[in-house]
């Protein structure tokens, strides 16, 4: 017999919760690979200028192109 | 339903940490091995004021905490204080680095695994946790911050002063 809808729905929120459940956001000991210079968006300063000055005379505005803070979670 | 809940809640109790190290409660214990391979344990510690610092070579508050805690160990080793840093990188050899940059005249110990961060529920890099002669948690320090220094100090003071 095949199961009822109702079940086969709740078996599938848990499943789907479990998911959930198990990610885990790094710890503040484990962001060492998050710290690194080559995880910054703008990791290479000429390739940041670039995309900066392309931004900014497409759209013609200056700024509001980057966020601040880093991820190290050390400051 | 009812099983669904109770496993959602056993779960949930399982996930967090069992004990959280806060002010007054005695200090997780550890058991943790410097470069050269001589262990450290916690317990063996006991009846000296210990300051477990916890620290990576990502971290830049870090490097400027060194000198500091060179300094502290020197003035007050002889009246009793330990300093304990213990480093989580998961690279051994990015710590070795920052010790050559930044070289320590304390002791320094290893946890790549970061169960003992873990067991101290380290909220920040760098986190500092000075303990008592008793082996109890006095203060829990976040970051490092130069114009705290003064008043991490005084506070090791006062714990030495008591017998």
């Amino acid at each position: 017999m095949a199961f009822p809808v109702g079940i086969l729905a709740m078996l599938g929120v848990a499943s789907v919760a479990a998911g959930c459940a198990t990610f885990d956001p790094p710890k503040p000991w484990e962001k060492g690979d998050l710290a690194r210079p080559s995880m910054r968006f703008d990791a290479d300063p000429l390739a940041a200028r670039a995309t900066t000055h392309v931004y900014q005379s497409k759209e013609g505005a200056a700024g509001g192109g980057t966020v601040g803070g880093g991820g190290c979670g050390c400051n | 339903m009812r099983e669904l809940l109770v496993t959602l809640v056993v779960a949930a109790l399982a996930a967090a940490p069992a004990v959280a190290a806060s002010v007054g409660e005695p200090a997780p214990a550890f058991v943790l091995a410097t470069a050269a391979g001589d262990t450290v344990d916690l317990a063996r510690l006991r009846g000296r004021v210990v300051y477990v610092d916890f620290w990576a070579s990502w971290c830049t508050p870090c490097k400027r905490s060194f000198p500091w805690m060179n300094e502290l160990e020197a003035r007050h080793r002889d009246r009793g204080l330990a300093i304990v840093a213990i480093n989580v990188d998961k690279r051994r050899e990015d710590a070795l680095r920052f010790l050559r940059d930044v070289p320590a005249r304390f002791t320094v110990v290893f946890d790549a695994e970061g169960r003992t961060p873990a067991a101290f529920d380290v909220k920040g890099m760098p986190s500092s946790y000075l303990i008592d002669r008793e082996g109890r948690i006095a203060a829990v320090e976040e970051g490092f911050h130069d114009e705290r220094a003064a008043a991490i100090e005084e506070r090791i003071r006062a714990l030495l002063d008591r017998k």
